[in-house]
Protein backbone atom coordinates (compact mmCIF):
# COMPACT_ATOMS: atom_id res chain seq x y z
CA UNK A 1 0.00 0.00 0.00
CA UNK A 2 1.44 3.39 -1.00
CA UNK A 3 -0.09 6.43 1.21
CA UNK A 4 0.25 9.80 -0.15
CA UNK A 5 -0.75 12.24 2.95
CA UNK A 6 -1.55 10.91 6.27
CA UNK A 7 -4.23 12.34 8.44
CA UNK A 8 -5.58 11.84 11.93
CA UNK A 9 -8.38 13.73 12.42
CA UNK A 10 -9.86 14.70 15.72
CA UNK A 11 -13.50 15.90 14.71
CA UNK A 12 -15.93 12.93 12.94
CA UNK A 13 -17.45 15.40 10.17
CA UNK A 14 -13.69 16.73 9.20
CA UNK A 15 -12.98 12.75 8.82
CA UNK A 16 -15.90 12.27 6.83
CA UNK A 17 -15.58 15.36 4.30
CA UNK A 18 -12.15 13.75 3.93
CA UNK A 19 -13.02 10.46 3.27
CA UNK A 20 -15.72 11.72 0.33
CA UNK A 21 -12.32 12.58 -1.44
CA UNK A 22 -11.56 10.86 -4.92
CA UNK A 23 -8.49 8.09 -3.07
CA UNK A 24 -9.32 8.87 0.26
CA UNK A 25 -9.61 5.80 2.88
CA UNK A 26 -9.77 4.73 6.45
CA UNK A 27 -6.73 3.41 8.24
CA UNK A 28 -7.69 1.74 11.35
CA UNK A 29 -4.89 -0.75 12.76
CA UNK A 30 -3.58 -0.90 9.09
CA UNK A 31 -2.54 -4.80 9.23
CA UNK A 32 -4.89 -5.79 6.17
CA UNK A 33 -4.14 -2.85 3.88
CA UNK A 34 -0.31 -2.76 4.20
CA UNK A 35 -1.20 -6.22 1.87
CA UNK A 36 -3.23 -4.50 -0.65
CA UNK A 37 -2.03 -2.86 -4.18
CA UNK A 38 -3.49 0.06 -3.08
CA UNK A 39 -3.01 4.04 -3.17
CA UNK A 40 -4.48 5.90 -0.93
CA UNK A 41 -4.09 9.74 -1.66
CA UNK A 42 -5.31 10.44 0.98
CA UNK A 43 -5.17 8.38 4.53
CA UNK A 44 -7.50 9.10 7.11
CA UNK A 45 -6.41 7.37 10.57
CA UNK A 46 -9.15 7.27 13.32
CA UNK A 47 -6.94 6.82 16.20
CA UNK A 48 -7.59 10.48 17.17
CA UNK A 49 -11.48 9.99 17.25
CA UNK A 50 -11.96 8.09 20.82
CA UNK A 51 -13.33 5.10 19.43
CA UNK A 52 -11.01 2.66 21.08
CA UNK A 53 -13.12 1.87 24.00
CA UNK A 54 -15.22 -0.87 25.44
CA UNK A 55 -18.36 0.32 27.27
CA UNK A 56 -20.76 -1.83 29.25
CA UNK A 57 -24.04 -1.30 30.41
CA UNK A 58 -26.71 -3.67 31.67
CA UNK A 59 -28.02 -4.37 28.44
CA UNK A 60 -25.48 -3.97 25.47
CA UNK A 61 -21.40 -4.01 24.82
CA UNK A 62 -20.91 -0.90 23.04
CA UNK A 63 -17.42 -1.82 21.29
CA UNK A 64 -15.64 1.16 19.38
CA UNK A 65 -14.77 0.27 16.20
CA UNK A 66 -10.69 1.20 16.79
CA UNK A 67 -10.77 -1.58 19.65
CA UNK A 68 -8.37 -3.90 18.76
CA UNK A 69 -9.66 -8.02 18.71
CA UNK A 70 -6.73 -8.09 21.96
CA UNK A 71 -8.40 -5.86 23.62
CA UNK A 72 -12.08 -7.73 23.05
CA UNK A 73 -9.87 -11.18 23.92
CA UNK A 74 -8.93 -9.71 27.27
CA UNK A 75 -11.79 -7.60 28.22
CA UNK A 76 -12.91 -8.80 31.99
CA UNK A 77 -16.14 -9.31 31.12
CA UNK A 78 -16.70 -9.58 26.99
CA UNK A 79 -13.60 -12.46 27.02
CA UNK A 80 -16.24 -14.45 29.35
CA UNK A 81 -19.71 -13.43 27.67
CA UNK A 82 -21.65 -16.49 25.79
CA UNK A 83 -18.73 -18.95 27.38
CA UNK A 84 -16.41 -16.74 25.60
CA UNK A 85 -17.45 -17.16 21.92
CA UNK A 86 -15.72 -14.58 21.00
CA UNK A 87 -12.63 -14.71 22.95
CA UNK A 88 -12.65 -18.77 21.59
CA UNK A 89 -13.13 -17.08 17.58
CA UNK A 90 -10.20 -14.38 18.08
CA UNK A 91 -7.58 -16.82 19.69
CA UNK A 92 -7.51 -18.47 16.14
CA UNK A 93 -6.98 -15.12 14.23
CA UNK A 94 -2.53 -15.19 13.73
CA UNK A 95 -0.82 -14.15 16.75
CA UNK A 96 -1.03 -11.91 19.87
CA UNK A 97 1.49 -9.72 18.00
CA UNK A 98 -1.02 -8.68 14.86
CA UNK A 99 -4.26 -9.53 17.22
CA UNK A 100 -2.72 -6.14 19.13
CA UNK A 101 -2.30 -4.00 15.95
CA UNK A 102 -6.02 -5.64 14.04
CA UNK A 103 -9.28 -3.76 14.95
CA UNK A 104 -12.93 -5.03 15.10
CA UNK A 105 -13.58 -2.10 12.22
CA UNK A 106 -11.15 -2.99 9.47
CA UNK A 107 -12.63 -6.53 10.33
CA UNK A 108 -16.32 -5.52 9.92
CA UNK A 109 -14.88 -3.20 7.03
CA UNK A 110 -13.17 -5.77 5.13
CA UNK A 111 -16.01 -7.84 4.96
CA UNK A 112 -13.39 -10.61 4.63
CA UNK A 113 -14.68 -14.02 4.00
CA UNK A 114 -12.36 -15.31 5.66
CA UNK A 115 -12.85 -14.10 8.95
CA UNK A 116 -13.14 -15.98 12.12
CA UNK A 117 -14.90 -13.10 13.92
CA UNK A 118 -17.70 -12.22 11.83
CA UNK A 119 -19.27 -15.83 12.34
CA UNK A 120 -20.28 -15.23 16.28
CA UNK A 121 -20.79 -11.72 15.57
CA UNK A 122 -23.57 -12.93 13.43
CA UNK A 123 -24.81 -15.17 15.06
CA UNK A 124 -25.00 -12.37 18.24
CA UNK A 125 -27.20 -10.69 15.78
CA UNK A 126 -24.76 -7.61 16.20
CA UNK A 127 -25.72 -4.16 15.33
CA UNK A 128 -23.24 -1.25 13.72
CA UNK A 129 -23.54 2.21 14.21
CA UNK A 130 -21.91 4.05 11.33
CA UNK A 131 -21.38 8.09 11.61
CA UNK A 132 -24.31 8.96 8.77
CA UNK A 133 -25.73 6.04 7.64
CA UNK A 134 -26.90 5.46 11.81
CA UNK A 135 -27.40 2.08 13.13
CA UNK A 136 -28.40 -1.11 10.38
CA UNK A 137 -27.52 -4.77 11.33
CA UNK A 138 -24.20 -6.76 10.94
CA UNK A 139 -26.73 -9.14 9.02
CA UNK A 140 -27.96 -6.91 6.34
CA UNK A 141 -24.16 -4.64 5.98
CA UNK A 142 -22.59 -8.20 5.24
CA UNK A 143 -25.10 -8.93 2.49
CA UNK A 144 -24.93 -6.55 0.90
CA UNK A 145 -21.91 -4.08 0.14
CA UNK A 146 -22.28 -0.29 0.87
CA UNK A 147 -22.30 1.92 -2.21
CA UNK A 148 -22.09 5.50 0.32
CA UNK A 149 -18.52 6.18 2.23
CA UNK A 150 -19.17 6.07 5.58
CA UNK A 151 -16.82 5.60 9.13
CA UNK A 152 -18.08 2.46 10.85
CA UNK A 153 -18.34 3.89 14.92
CA UNK A 154 -19.18 1.53 17.27
CA UNK A 155 -20.08 -2.29 16.97
CA UNK A 156 -23.21 -3.21 19.48
CA UNK A 157 -23.89 -6.41 21.00
CA UNK A 158 -27.24 -6.64 22.78
CA UNK A 159 -26.58 -8.81 25.93
CA UNK A 160 -28.51 -12.36 25.97
CA UNK A 161 -28.14 -15.43 28.03
CA UNK A 162 -27.88 -18.83 26.45
CA UNK A 163 -24.93 -21.08 25.15
CA UNK A 164 -22.65 -20.61 21.91
CA UNK A 165 -20.05 -22.73 20.45
CA UNK A 166 -17.84 -21.39 17.61
CA UNK A 167 -15.62 -23.97 15.30
CA UNK A 168 -13.03 -23.01 12.93
CA UNK A 169 -11.03 -25.77 10.65
CA UNK A 170 -7.77 -24.42 9.36
CA UNK A 171 -4.75 -25.95 8.27
CA UNK A 172 -1.96 -24.82 10.70
CA UNK A 173 -2.65 -22.02 13.13
CA UNK A 174 -2.26 -19.02 11.22
CA UNK A 175 -3.83 -20.27 8.51
CA UNK A 176 -6.76 -18.69 7.26
CA UNK A 177 -9.99 -21.04 7.82
CA UNK A 178 -11.41 -23.42 5.48
CA UNK A 179 -14.85 -23.53 7.31
CA UNK A 180 -16.27 -22.31 10.88
CA UNK A 181 -19.42 -22.39 12.28
CA UNK A 182 -21.18 -20.33 15.10
CA UNK A 183 -24.34 -22.15 16.72
CA UNK A 184 -26.14 -20.47 19.59
CA UNK A 185 -28.76 -21.53 21.76
CA UNK A 186 -30.77 -17.98 23.87
CA UNK A 187 -33.56 -19.46 26.23
CA UNK A 188 -35.34 -21.89 23.30
CA UNK A 189 -34.30 -20.68 19.83
CA UNK A 190 -31.20 -21.55 18.07
CA UNK A 191 -29.25 -19.77 15.57
CA UNK A 192 -26.48 -20.99 13.36
CA UNK A 193 -24.03 -18.47 11.15
CA UNK A 194 -21.93 -20.54 8.77
CA UNK A 195 -18.71 -18.52 7.33
CA UNK A 196 -15.27 -18.68 5.16
CA UNK A 197 -17.47 -20.91 2.75
CA UNK A 198 -14.92 -19.29 1.28
CA UNK A 199 -17.36 -16.18 0.87
CA UNK A 200 -18.66 -14.13 4.02
CA UNK A 201 -20.39 -15.51 6.32
CA UNK A 202 -24.24 -15.87 6.01
CA UNK A 203 -27.16 -16.97 8.79
CA UNK A 204 -28.69 -20.18 8.04
CA UNK A 205 -32.34 -19.45 8.21
CA UNK A 206 -34.23 -22.29 6.80
CA UNK A 207 -32.08 -24.10 9.50
CA UNK A 208 -33.02 -21.85 12.52
CA UNK A 209 -36.68 -21.97 11.40
CA UNK A 210 -36.80 -25.73 11.47
CA UNK A 211 -34.52 -26.03 14.46
CA UNK A 212 -36.92 -23.66 16.35
CA UNK A 213 -39.91 -25.30 14.97
CA UNK A 214 -38.80 -28.75 15.72
CA UNK A 215 -41.12 -29.91 19.44
CA UNK A 216 -37.86 -32.05 20.31
CA UNK A 217 -34.50 -32.20 20.15
CA UNK A 218 -33.41 -35.84 18.85
CA UNK A 219 -30.91 -37.02 16.82
CA UNK A 220 -33.21 -36.96 13.68
CA UNK A 221 -33.92 -33.28 13.95
CA UNK A 222 -30.56 -32.48 14.51
CA UNK A 223 -29.03 -34.34 11.37
CA UNK A 224 -31.93 -32.78 9.36
CA UNK A 225 -31.18 -29.40 10.55
CA UNK A 226 -27.66 -30.38 9.50
CA UNK A 227 -28.87 -31.17 6.24
CA UNK A 228 -30.51 -28.26 5.40
CA UNK A 229 -27.51 -26.18 6.54
CA UNK A 230 -25.46 -27.64 3.58
CA UNK A 231 -28.65 -27.03 1.07
CA UNK A 232 -29.59 -23.23 1.62
CA UNK A 233 -25.78 -22.17 2.30
CA UNK A 234 -23.80 -21.92 -0.90
CA UNK A 235 -20.34 -22.98 -0.91
CA UNK A 236 -17.65 -22.53 -2.98
CA UNK A 237 -13.84 -24.13 -3.76
CA UNK A 238 -10.26 -22.29 -3.29
CA UNK A 239 -6.96 -23.10 -2.59
CA UNK A 240 -7.72 -24.42 1.49
CA UNK A 241 -10.61 -26.44 0.21
CA UNK A 242 -12.84 -27.59 -2.26
CA UNK A 243 -16.75 -27.30 -2.12
CA UNK A 244 -17.70 -30.82 -1.97
CA UNK A 245 -15.37 -30.68 1.61
CA UNK A 246 -16.78 -27.72 2.86
CA UNK A 247 -19.89 -29.04 2.25
CA UNK A 248 -18.84 -32.21 4.29
CA UNK A 249 -17.56 -30.19 6.77
CA UNK A 250 -20.53 -27.62 7.81
CA UNK A 251 -22.76 -30.88 8.33
CA UNK A 252 -20.47 -32.16 10.95
CA UNK A 253 -19.39 -28.45 12.43
CA UNK A 254 -23.42 -27.75 12.35
CA UNK A 255 -24.40 -31.34 14.07
CA UNK A 256 -21.62 -30.81 16.21
CA UNK A 257 -22.58 -26.94 17.21
CA UNK A 258 -26.29 -28.01 18.03
CA UNK A 259 -25.70 -30.80 20.36
CA UNK A 260 -22.76 -28.36 22.16
CA UNK A 261 -25.86 -25.73 22.69
CA UNK A 262 -28.36 -27.79 23.08
CA UNK A 263 -28.47 -28.99 26.92
CA UNK A 264 -28.03 -26.32 29.17
CA UNK A 265 -27.34 -22.43 29.70
CA UNK A 266 -23.73 -21.37 30.76
CA UNK A 267 -24.64 -17.43 31.75
CA UNK B 1 6.40 13.63 8.87
CA UNK B 2 7.61 14.35 12.04
CA UNK B 3 7.52 11.07 14.91
CA UNK B 4 8.54 11.13 18.08
CA UNK B 5 9.03 7.82 19.71
CA UNK B 6 10.35 7.16 22.94
CA UNK B 7 12.98 4.00 21.89
CA UNK B 8 13.90 2.09 24.80
CA UNK B 9 13.06 4.79 27.37
CA UNK B 10 14.91 7.46 25.33
CA UNK B 11 12.91 10.31 23.15
CA UNK B 12 13.84 9.86 18.99
CA UNK B 13 12.39 11.85 16.60
CA UNK B 14 12.36 11.16 13.04
CA UNK B 15 11.21 12.19 9.82
CA UNK B 16 9.03 9.37 8.29
CA UNK B 17 6.72 8.80 5.26
CA UNK B 18 3.56 8.48 5.28
CA UNK B 19 3.55 4.63 4.29
CA UNK B 20 6.81 3.55 6.16
CA UNK B 21 6.68 0.74 8.70
CA UNK B 22 8.17 0.50 12.16
CA UNK B 23 10.83 -2.24 11.47
CA UNK B 24 12.12 -0.15 8.61
CA UNK B 25 12.16 3.05 10.54
CA UNK B 26 13.73 1.15 13.20
CA UNK B 27 16.37 -0.68 11.45
CA UNK B 28 17.07 2.76 9.50
CA UNK B 29 18.31 4.46 12.42
CA UNK B 30 20.15 0.88 13.50
CA UNK B 31 18.03 -1.38 16.15
CA UNK B 32 19.08 -4.04 14.37
CA UNK B 33 17.68 -6.84 16.79
CA UNK B 34 14.17 -5.83 14.91
CA UNK B 35 14.47 -8.24 12.74
CA UNK B 36 12.69 -8.57 8.98
CA UNK B 37 11.05 -11.23 8.04
CA UNK B 38 8.09 -12.62 6.26
CA UNK B 39 6.88 -8.77 5.95
CA UNK B 40 3.49 -9.81 6.77
CA UNK B 41 2.67 -10.29 9.56
CA UNK B 42 3.06 -14.11 10.13
CA UNK B 43 6.02 -15.13 11.28
CA UNK B 44 6.78 -12.84 14.47
CA UNK B 45 10.33 -11.81 14.38
CA UNK B 46 9.76 -8.26 13.83
CA UNK B 47 7.96 -7.97 17.32
CA UNK B 48 8.73 -4.83 19.37
CA UNK B 49 6.42 -3.79 22.21
CA UNK B 50 4.37 -0.64 22.07
CA UNK B 51 3.32 0.65 25.19
CA UNK B 52 4.18 -2.80 26.48
CA UNK B 53 2.34 -4.98 23.95
CA UNK B 54 3.97 -6.56 21.37
CA UNK B 55 2.81 -6.14 18.18
CA UNK B 56 4.17 -6.98 14.54
CA UNK B 57 6.27 -4.10 13.73
CA UNK B 58 6.42 -5.03 9.96
CA UNK B 59 2.38 -4.15 10.21
CA UNK B 60 2.52 -1.14 12.09
CA UNK B 61 2.91 2.01 10.31
CA UNK B 62 5.75 4.44 12.00
CA UNK B 63 3.27 7.69 11.76
CA UNK B 64 1.12 5.47 14.33
CA UNK B 65 3.92 5.22 17.05
CA UNK B 66 4.06 8.94 17.19
CA UNK B 67 3.68 9.46 21.33
CA UNK B 68 4.28 5.95 22.36
CA UNK B 69 7.14 3.72 23.70
CA UNK B 70 8.30 1.28 21.89
CA UNK B 71 11.27 -1.52 23.39
CA UNK B 72 13.65 -3.93 22.12
CA UNK B 73 15.01 -6.61 22.93
CA UNK B 74 18.11 -4.06 24.20
CA UNK B 75 16.04 -2.59 26.71
CA UNK B 76 15.24 -6.15 28.22
CA UNK B 77 18.85 -7.63 28.23
CA UNK B 78 18.58 -9.19 31.80
CA UNK B 79 15.55 -11.06 30.94
CA UNK B 80 16.42 -11.98 27.76
CA UNK B 81 19.89 -13.09 28.75
CA UNK B 82 18.18 -15.48 30.68
CA UNK B 83 15.86 -16.66 28.75
CA UNK B 84 19.00 -17.10 26.39
CA UNK B 85 20.74 -19.28 28.87
CA UNK B 86 17.46 -21.57 29.82
CA UNK B 87 17.10 -21.84 25.65
CA UNK B 88 21.09 -22.97 25.85
CA UNK B 89 20.02 -25.39 28.54
CA UNK B 90 17.22 -27.28 26.91
CA UNK B 91 19.43 -27.18 23.40
CA UNK B 92 16.60 -24.77 22.07
CA UNK B 93 18.81 -22.46 20.05
CA UNK B 94 19.70 -23.15 16.74
CA UNK B 95 20.14 -19.74 14.38
CA UNK B 96 18.96 -17.32 16.66
CA UNK B 97 17.01 -15.25 14.09
CA UNK B 98 13.58 -15.62 15.78
CA UNK B 99 15.22 -15.09 20.01
CA UNK B 100 14.52 -10.88 19.94
CA UNK B 101 10.95 -10.87 18.89
CA UNK B 102 10.51 -14.55 20.61
CA UNK B 103 12.03 -12.76 23.95
CA UNK B 104 9.69 -9.57 23.57
CA UNK B 105 6.84 -11.71 23.51
CA UNK B 106 7.71 -14.25 25.90
CA UNK B 107 8.91 -11.04 28.78
CA UNK B 108 5.23 -9.43 27.51
CA UNK B 109 3.25 -13.18 28.55
CA UNK B 110 5.13 -13.53 31.87
CA UNK B 111 3.74 -9.83 32.67
CA UNK B 112 0.31 -10.70 31.42
CA UNK B 113 0.05 -14.42 32.60
CA UNK B 114 -0.07 -16.15 35.72
CA UNK B 115 0.41 -19.76 35.95
CA UNK B 116 -0.34 -20.45 32.00
CA UNK B 117 -1.15 -23.89 31.17
CA UNK B 118 1.58 -25.68 28.33
CA UNK B 119 -1.96 -24.99 26.29
CA UNK B 120 -2.01 -21.18 26.96
CA UNK B 121 1.83 -20.67 26.24
CA UNK B 122 1.72 -22.19 22.52
CA UNK B 123 -1.19 -20.15 21.91
CA UNK B 124 0.42 -16.73 23.06
CA UNK B 125 3.32 -17.59 21.05
CA UNK B 126 1.70 -18.79 17.62
CA UNK B 127 2.72 -15.81 16.38
CA UNK B 128 6.38 -16.66 16.85
CA UNK B 129 7.70 -18.48 14.24
CA UNK B 130 11.11 -20.56 14.18
CA UNK B 131 12.07 -21.33 11.13
CA UNK B 132 14.46 -24.06 12.50
CA UNK B 133 11.42 -25.13 14.34
CA UNK B 134 12.32 -26.09 17.46
CA UNK B 135 9.74 -25.73 19.79
CA UNK B 136 9.67 -28.52 21.91
CA UNK B 137 13.08 -27.40 23.38
CA UNK B 138 11.66 -23.60 22.68
CA UNK B 139 9.02 -24.96 25.01
CA UNK B 140 10.88 -26.45 28.02
CA UNK B 141 13.01 -23.49 28.45
CA UNK B 142 9.99 -20.76 28.14
CA UNK B 143 8.09 -22.85 30.87
CA UNK B 144 11.06 -23.09 33.03
CA UNK B 145 11.11 -18.93 32.07
CA UNK B 146 7.62 -18.58 33.11
CA UNK B 147 8.38 -20.76 36.27
CA UNK B 148 5.29 -23.16 35.40
CA UNK B 149 4.68 -24.90 38.51
CA UNK B 150 4.38 -28.65 37.51
CA UNK B 151 0.81 -30.10 38.51
C1 LIG C 1 -1.51 -11.50 7.70
C2 LIG C 1 -2.91 -11.44 8.21
C3 LIG C 1 -3.60 -12.61 8.48
C4 LIG C 1 -4.91 -12.58 8.97
N1 LIG C 1 -5.56 -13.75 9.27
C5 LIG C 1 -6.82 -13.72 9.74
C6 LIG C 1 -7.51 -14.92 10.08
O1 LIG C 1 -7.01 -16.03 9.97
N2 LIG C 1 -8.79 -14.81 10.54
C7 LIG C 1 -9.40 -13.60 10.68
O2 LIG C 1 -10.54 -13.55 11.10
N3 LIG C 1 -8.77 -12.45 10.37
C8 LIG C 1 -7.51 -12.48 9.89
N4 LIG C 1 -6.88 -11.31 9.56
C9 LIG C 1 -7.66 -10.07 9.53
C10 LIG C 1 -7.62 -9.27 10.81
O3 LIG C 1 -8.28 -10.00 11.81
C11 LIG C 1 -8.35 -7.91 10.61
O4 LIG C 1 -9.68 -8.17 10.28
C12 LIG C 1 -7.72 -7.06 9.54
O5 LIG C 1 -6.35 -6.90 9.78
C13 LIG C 1 -8.40 -5.70 9.42
O6 LIG C 1 -8.23 -4.94 10.58
P1 LIG C 1 -7.29 -3.65 10.55
O7 LIG C 1 -7.52 -2.89 11.79
O8 LIG C 1 -5.91 -4.06 10.21
O9 LIG C 1 -7.96 -2.84 9.32
P2 LIG C 1 -7.28 -1.93 8.18
O10 LIG C 1 -6.29 -2.71 7.40
O11 LIG C 1 -6.84 -0.63 8.74
O12 LIG C 1 -8.61 -1.65 7.30
C14 LIG C 1 -9.25 -2.70 6.59
C15 LIG C 1 -10.37 -2.08 5.73
O13 LIG C 1 -11.43 -1.60 6.53
C16 LIG C 1 -11.65 -0.20 6.33
N5 LIG C 1 -11.98 0.36 7.64
C17 LIG C 1 -11.29 0.16 8.79
N6 LIG C 1 -11.91 0.75 9.83
C18 LIG C 1 -13.03 1.34 9.32
C19 LIG C 1 -14.09 2.10 9.91
N7 LIG C 1 -14.12 2.39 11.22
N8 LIG C 1 -15.09 2.55 9.09
C20 LIG C 1 -15.07 2.26 7.77
N9 LIG C 1 -14.10 1.55 7.16
C21 LIG C 1 -13.09 1.09 7.92
C22 LIG C 1 -10.34 0.32 5.74
O14 LIG C 1 -10.52 1.49 4.99
C23 LIG C 1 -9.90 -0.87 4.90
O15 LIG C 1 -10.58 -0.88 3.67
C24 LIG C 1 -5.56 -11.32 9.14
C25 LIG C 1 -4.86 -10.13 8.90
C26 LIG C 1 -3.55 -10.16 8.45
C27 LIG C 1 -2.83 -8.88 8.21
Amino acid sequence: MKIEAYTVPTDLEEAYQLLQKEDAGIIAGGAWLKLLPKTLVHGIDLSGLKLDTINETEENYTIGSMVTLRQIETHSSLRTYMGGVLQEAISHIMGVPIRNIATIGGTVAGRYGFSDLLTPLLALRANLVFYKKGQITLESYLKEAPKEKDILLQVIIKKEYGKANYTTVKKTANDFPILNVSVMKIGTHFRVAVGARPSVATLATKTMAYLNESKALTEEVIEKAAAIAVEEIKFGSNARGSKAYRTQLCKVLVERGIKEVAYENTN
Amino acid sequence: MKTQIKINGKLRTFEVEPDEYLVDTLRKHHYYSVKKGCDTSSCGVCTVLLDGKPIASCSYLSVKANGHAVTTVEAIEEEATHLAELFGKEGADQCGFCNPGLALTVHAMKKELTDPTDEDIREYLVGNLCRCSGYVSQHRAIKAYMEVRES
